[in-house]
């Protein structure tokens, strides 16, 4: 009986609670309303920029099911082909285009890992020596200059190094200026075709992204150099520091949270090699070494012209790729924000 | 100034060496673009051109300046670049100023939406199927198409958010409403962000060529950087280029063109090479 009372109590509280929470719940859309009522040229400001992100980045999402779909022309719309279900992954993963894509992956991380081997400590080290210059107009004048490339077209560019690298038409035509010197070196044999050969396509895109991308990278470091105290280096020199104790001891520790964020980051994009500069340097007879899962992707699903390969394959590995991009991006951010309390986003 | 200990003053020999190399292997491709524009064709074909133009001639610029097709190419980048930057500008200022308000309703909810973008794209396929599907492919659907990137809104609002309000205030007490405040208050205190960012717009236009290629399909449409690199692959790099009977070389007139293409380039990076190295440093900002 006791029992069967506090039942009826609680329900009845809660009845009232519930009521409660609906009025409050309306109340709050109804204050919502007023104050985009009241604001409306602050929303209005937003709109088209909401539909600019809903249109171009939330809706391919739904392209996403070409993967899914057995759609064999770009042009036809991708929700009337027919379901062909995982049959794209597993022909991906272990079928028939297996070989060319696992090539890409171990490629896109060589690439990757290569670049950032070699390419992650010169702009730290061109930072280093940049703040040595006590000359403003030296360094300023060194500064833009080794910025230079970085606004450069990734077609002149590569343009550019197609040309230098060109092996020649004898006798109408002489080698490019950097194979004659890697000749004239000993360094490749007379009459070797660089841009045609596996074996030197990662030696170039590297050392071409060094030299187009090193200046402007120094650019945080320099920042972070310039930052450290000036008394810090008078206090090690007093301790009879020489200059290579004064930057393991100051220079180093005062950038270091500097350089962990861009390790970090720089690690949370390894599978976004830039594929534009690959597509623009690699041919066929570079596919071995220089094919990265995008343009694997462009190549099957037919984007760069030629026929469509296979629109599904390109897609489930397009799919596969931003899948484990994301995860490396988050994942590198969440470290990030960790360790030094600074993140991307 | 103290006394030098030797090893720093070894290190500052080595610093000056290396960044003084570096600045010049920066600078020599560019010199040496340059200087196979404007040498002769035997110069040219023999390997003679090394730094300096040899037996200067001004045929290839010529040709490349009467050339019709570059000149189309030409304005097409033009167009790009102006009005896409234009286009990309207006969307951004105004989402950015929104986001920069605190009394927004679903303030935090709505930056979401947009900085997921930067983790997670739909990937090439869909995007592509996507652009065709509303029509992307001609000169003001690629304006439109590629008008926002994230990583610039952000960075617009997380300084618009750092605006003094006192200024604000007072303008609304005077009776400014919010787009006077924007034009009156906002964009005259945040200038070099707005090069910044007008910047990387402009540049992206400018260098683009990956989705216009593959977007576009009319020749007529294609910007300078498409016309350049299929100029390379089609005609270029055939084995019967070079036996063409101009008074220079085919690969001069390549390089005429890209002379002509990174000239704008040079001509106003002296002036904005300092924003583009601020905005590496506002790069690395969180919410």
């Amino acid at each position: 009986m006791r029992a069967n009372r506090d039942v009826k109590l609680m329900s009845h509280d809660e009845l009232k609670h519930e009521l409660l929470l609906e009025e409050l719940e309306k109340k709050k859309w109804h204050r919502y309303w007023q104050a985009i009522k009241k604001d409306w040229p602050l929303y209005a400001m937003l709109v088209p920029v909401i539909i600019y992100f809903f249109i171009f980045r939330y809706m391919p999402i739904y392209g996403i099911m070409a993967a899914f779909k057995n759609q064999t022309d770009l042009t036809l719309g991708v929700g009337d082909a027919p379901f062909s279900g995982f049959y794209a992954f597993r022909s991906l993963i272990a079928g028939d285009y297996a070989k060319e894509f696992w090539q890409a992956f171990r490629n896109t991380f060589a690439i990757s890992m290569y670049g950032l081997i070699f390419g992650f400590p010169v702009p730290i080290i061109l930072a280093l020596f940049f703040s040595e210059i006590k000359s403003d107009i030296y360094r300023s004048i060194t500064q833009i200059l080794t910025y230079l490339p970085k606004f450069i077209s990734t077609v002149v560019i590569t343009s550019i190094i197609t040309l230098m690298l060109y092996e020649g038409n004898e006798p109408h035509q002489s080698a490019g200026i950097l194979t004659t010197l890697f000749t004239n070196l000993g360094v490749i044999e007379e009459g070797t075709r660089m841009m045609k050969e596996p074996q030197y396509f990662r030696s170039i895109y590297i050392i071409s992204g060094i030299w187009e991308g090193a200046g402007y990278g120094s650019i945080v470091y320099f920042a972070a150099i310039m930052a450290i105290s000036p008394t810090n280096y008078e206090a090690a020199r007093i301790d009879g520091a020489n200059k290579l104790a004064q930057i393991r001891y100051v220079t180093l520790p005062g950038m270091a949270p500097t350089l962990t964020i861009m390790l970090i980051l720089r690690i949370g994009e390894i599978l976004s090699v830039g594929y534009e500069k690959v597509l623009l340097l690699y041919d066929a007879s570079t596919y071995a070494t220089a094919d990265v899962i995008s343009t694997f992707v462009t190549r099957i699903g037919g984007l760069m012209g030629g026929a469509t390969v296979s629109l599904n394959t390109a897609a489930s590995a397009d799919l596969f790729n931003s899948i484990i991009a994301m995860f490396l991006v988050l994942g590198a951010n969440f470290i990030s924000r960790r360790v030094s309390d600074t993140s991307l986003f | 100034m103290q006394r030098l200990d030797k090893t720093e003053l070894i290190f500052k020999v080595i610093a000056y060496t290396l960044v003084t190399l570096f600045a010049i292997a920066a600078l020599y491709p560019f010199i040496y673009t340059i200087s196979a524009a404007v040498s002769s064709r035997s110069a040219f074909d023999n390997g003679l051109v090394v730094l300096l133009p040899v037996e200067f001639q001004m045929d290839a610029l010529s040709g490349v300046i009467t050339d019709k097709g570059f000149w189309i190419a030409y304005t097409n980048t033009l167009f790009y670049t102006f009005f896409g930057t234009m286009f990309s500008m207006a969307m951004s200022i105004m989402a950015a100023y929104a986001l920069s308000k605190s009394r927004l309703v679903f303030r935090s909810q709505i930056n979401f939406l947009i900085v997921f973008t930067m983790w997670f794209s739909a990937g090439m396929i869909p995007t592509f199927l996507n652009y065709k599907m509303f029509g992307v492919d001609f000169r003001w659907g690629i304006i439109w198409g590629f008008g926002v990137q994230a990583f610039n809104v952000i960075l617009l609002r997380n300084y618009f958010s750092g605006v003094s309000k006192e200024i604000e205030e007072a303008a609304i007490v005077d009776g400014a409403n919010e787009f006077q405040v924007l034009f009156n208050v906002y964009l005259p205190m945040s200038k070099s962000a707005l090069a910044t960012v007008t910047l990387f717009y402009a540049l992206s236009r400018w260098n683009g060529y990956f989705w216009n290629m593959i977007l576009v399909n009319w020749n007529v449409e294609h910007p300078l950087q498409v016309f350049l690199r299929r100029y390379l692959t089609e005609y270029l790099m055939d084995e019967n280029a070079s036996l063409t009977d101009l008074p220079y070389s085919p690969y001069s007139y390549m390089y005429a063109m890209i002379v002509m293409s990174i000239i704008p380039i040079i001509i106003v990076y002296p002036y904005l090479q300092k924003y583009f190295a601020k905005g590496v440093n506002v790069g690395g900002v969180k919410e």
